[in-house]
């Protein structure tokens, strides 16, 4: 019933119709409406971007031996989509709000986040961890698809406070969410899209296509290419090649630029792939093959905007090894910090059921502790 | 009789149904050549098809909907949800149309749909993963709920839910799916009328013993039996019930039960707070009143979402709650 995955394989030149500015040697591709987008990124910039997305990949493989070591219960990582989850990000301004699934590690480092912060969760100590007003990057969303809505709602919020199409960089603003493919088929994904059609909301659908849910390909999920499924609602759509990063910077910024005026909702479906195992549970050996890995490795976002870098005499060896040291650095703390979190008193779970006091969970609250401290003493 | 785990007596038991039926179908997310997140669901496709074990798109609500339209035509779906926290994106379709297409046409349309769900805490998942939603499913008339707690019954049980014309909400335990029992996976199971309905759904007395009874089902039933072993060690004979059905629940057993030993402790995942626990006590309260010895007490999660993982040992009722629910009980 399913097909073997045929987008843009075989080949190192896009699809028609993909957006592109890197080929995957590392040269520029001239595009007319997206290239004059990165035209104004200074060295600097295209430094860090390449800079967060070594970080972010350095951290995501520790994170990933952390979960073999005990460490973590669970890992989902982010490898191969540095370079849709870094070029996207650095569009964004800090005005603008986040809506990540679960994978987004690309998207926290470019926020600010210290990436350690990521960890809590998925060390099972707590279920988010970070505030997401202090980045403007909300908790992770593990309920596939139930946050797209939420993204849509921020923003109408955003339309109805007015911060939209004034012309004012520093009070228009616009909310992102991030999605897989999988995603895509829920109902509350399609009724984000129609909310946010109907409204003209000012948010960007950053579909990130890796072209696996867990065992399932997109084939499963869609019959056409998913940028389709945008334009379907109304919605302006773009399909970019999500290994790219300053693709994807290109598209990520012209939608912003749209939400913020005033004119609408973007969906970008950024084709890239998942070159790990969906998380640490998962065996991709059991439904896909090692030619098709190696096919994508050929397009790994990192070597290929490395090479461009090298070729425009960007990055020396001092600058790769600064930023191989700043990784390391990263995810070395990164550890430390796992190792250090540790179960918080029984008690804590009854925190924040409620915001004010709730008398049921006051006396399970009294309940638990008394047969805790009572368990404790004739132990 | 031979040793196996829940989760292949399960596998059998789809086997067999897909081969006794052939408008029996799976479907589900990742069930294929994943062979289910839990691998209960492995090597069927590659035996049956990709059109009688259908990894669906990523769509609980799809799932659900699409099953009621063919059983509407006559197919026999057996829906997976991956795990109980995501079966509420096909609340809506379980509860609004499953569960009531038989009633609302006047018993003309039957609903033989199975939903398997992982279920229940205790594997150190993050948050979704291990939540116990029976209560909220049996609150609505038109399901049948049962949860297998061992080998033998996994395989048994999961082909009578299907052989079932009403739904059958089928939760799993996934803590006990690699946990041992005796089971003939040969074996034909009877699936006459009585099977499907009171045979399905009548309680096991997995224990005797006279001095109170532990009544519970699916993960608990494990923690009960250790209770039991410990409390024998002072002197204590505990009666342990698994319910084996939540909807409808075999009170005919329970009353039984708490007739001879007059005292009843009820263990489940699940939050004590209007959960099925509360539905029992309430039973016995009004049927066995001269004969209990001492309240009703029941242990099982907190009015709290299923906390972190790190956590989960004092959300979850094991053994050191369960023992001092026993010893309150006995106190009276
Ligand atoms: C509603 C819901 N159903 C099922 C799951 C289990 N699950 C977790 S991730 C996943 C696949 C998601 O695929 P996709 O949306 O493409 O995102 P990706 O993981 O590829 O980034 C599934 C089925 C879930 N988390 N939520």
């Amino acid at each position: 019933m399913t097909e073997p995955l045929t987008a843009l394989a075989g080949s190192h030149e896009a699809e028609p119709g993909t957006v592109q500015l890197l080929d995957p040697r590392g040269r520029r591709v001239e595009e007319p409406t997206y290239s004059p987008l990165v035209a104004d990124l200074d060295a600097e910039a295209l430094r860090t971007m390449y800079r967060d997305m070594v970080v972010t990949r350095t951290f995501d493989n520790t994170a990933t031996a952390l979960q073999r070591q005990g460490e973590l219960g669970l890992w989902p990582p982010s490898l191969g989509q540095e370079g849709a989850q870094v070029g996207s990000a650095h569009a964004l301004s800090a005005r603008d709000f986040v809506f990540p699934a679960y994978r987004e590690h690309g998207v926290a480092r470019v926020r600010g986040l210290d990436l350690g912060e990521l960890l809590p969760v998925f060390r099972g100590v707590r279920h988010g961890g970070w505030d997401p007003a202090a980045h403007n990057f909300n908790i992770y969303t593990f309920v596939i698809g139930a946050h797209t809505l939420h993204a849509v709602g921020y923003a109408l919020g955003i339309q109805r406070d007015g911060d939209v199409g004034t012309g004012d960089p520093a009070r228009d603003r616009a909310a992102v969410v991030y999605f897989g493919d999988g995603a895509t088929s829920q109902g509350d994904t399609n009724e984000a899209l129609v909310f946010a059609a109907s409204n003209n909301a000012p948010v960007v659908f950053f579909l990130q296509n890796n072209h696996w849910a867990i065992s399932v390909p997109t084939t499963t999920q869609s019959r056409v290419p998913l940028v389709q499924r945008g334009s379907g609602f109304g919605i302006p759509s773009v399909r970019v090649d999500g290994n790219d990063v300053l693709a994807c910077y290109a598209v990520t910024r012209a939608a912003l630029e749209r939400a913020h005026s005033g004119s609408g909702p973007t969906f970008i479906e950024a084709v890239t792939y998942r070159m790990g195992a969906h998380t640490t549970s998962d065996d991709p050996t059991r439904y896909r093959d090692r030619a098709e890995e190696d096919l994508w490795r050929e397009r790994d976002p990192i070597a290929r905007m490395r090479a461009h870098l090298r070729e425009e005499g960007l990055a020396d060896d001092a600058f790769l090894a600064d930023v191989e040291d700043e990784a390391h650095a990263v995810a070395d703390a990164a550890r430390s910090y796992c190792r250090g979190l540790e179960a918080a008193p029984t008690g804590a779970m009854f925190d924040h059921v409620y915001t004010a006091d709730h008398p049921l969970v006051a006396a399970e609250r009294a309940e638990a502790e008394a047969f805790e401290a009572a368990f404790e003493e004739t132990r | 009789m031979s040793t196996t785990v829940l989760a292949k007596a399960v596998n059998a038991g789809l086997r067999r149904a897909l081969e006794r039926d052939d408008k029996v179908l799976l479907m589900g997310e990742d069930i294929g050549p994943l062979g289910g997140v839990f691998r209960v669901t492995d090597g069927l496709q590659k035996d049956f098809g990709p059109d009688r074990v259908v990894d669906t798109p990523l769509a609980e609500s799809g799932i659900i909907g699409t099953a009621i339209g063919l059983a509407m035509a006559g197919y026999r779906p057996v829906c997976e949800i991956q795990f109980d926290g995501f079966i509420f994106p096909a609340y809506d379709q379980i509860t609004t149309q499953l569960a009531k297409l038989t009633y609302r046409s006047c018993g003309d349309l039957s609903m033989p749909v199975v939903i398997r769900v992982p279920y229940g805490g205790g594997i150190g998942a993050v948050e979704h993963h291990s939540e116990s939603p029976e209560a909220l499913f049996a609150h609505t008339a038109g399901l049948r709920i049962v949860s297998p707690a061992t080998a033998a019954d996994g395989y048994t049980m999961i082909q009578q839910a299907i052989a079932s014309p009403d739904p059958v909400l089928f939760l799993e335990p996934k803590a006990r799916y690699w946990e041992k029992g005796e089971a003939d996976l040969d074996a034909e199971v009877d699936l006459g009328a009585d099977a499907l309905t009171t045979g399905l759904h009548s309680a096991r007395t997995v224990r005797p013993g006279r001095d109170l009874t532990l009544v519970g089902y699916g993960p608990a039933v494990r923690t009960m039996l250790t209770a039991a072993e410990v409390a024998a060690q002072e002197g204590h004979e505990l009666e342990v019930i698994d319910l084996r059905s939540i909807s409808p629940i075999d009170f005919g057993a329970v009353e039984a039960s708490v007739a001879r030993t007059g005292r009843l402790v009820v263990v489940h995942e699940a939050p004590v707070f209007f959960g099925p626990g509360a539905e029992i006590a309430a039973r016995v309260a009004e049927r066995c009143f001269y004969s209990l010895e001492a309240p009703v007490l029941r242990v099982g999660g907190y009015h709290t979402p299923y906390p972190a993982s790190a956590n989960e040992e004092a959300y979850l009722p094991g053994l050191d709650r369960v023992l001092d629910a026993v010893d309150r009980a006995l106190a009276y």
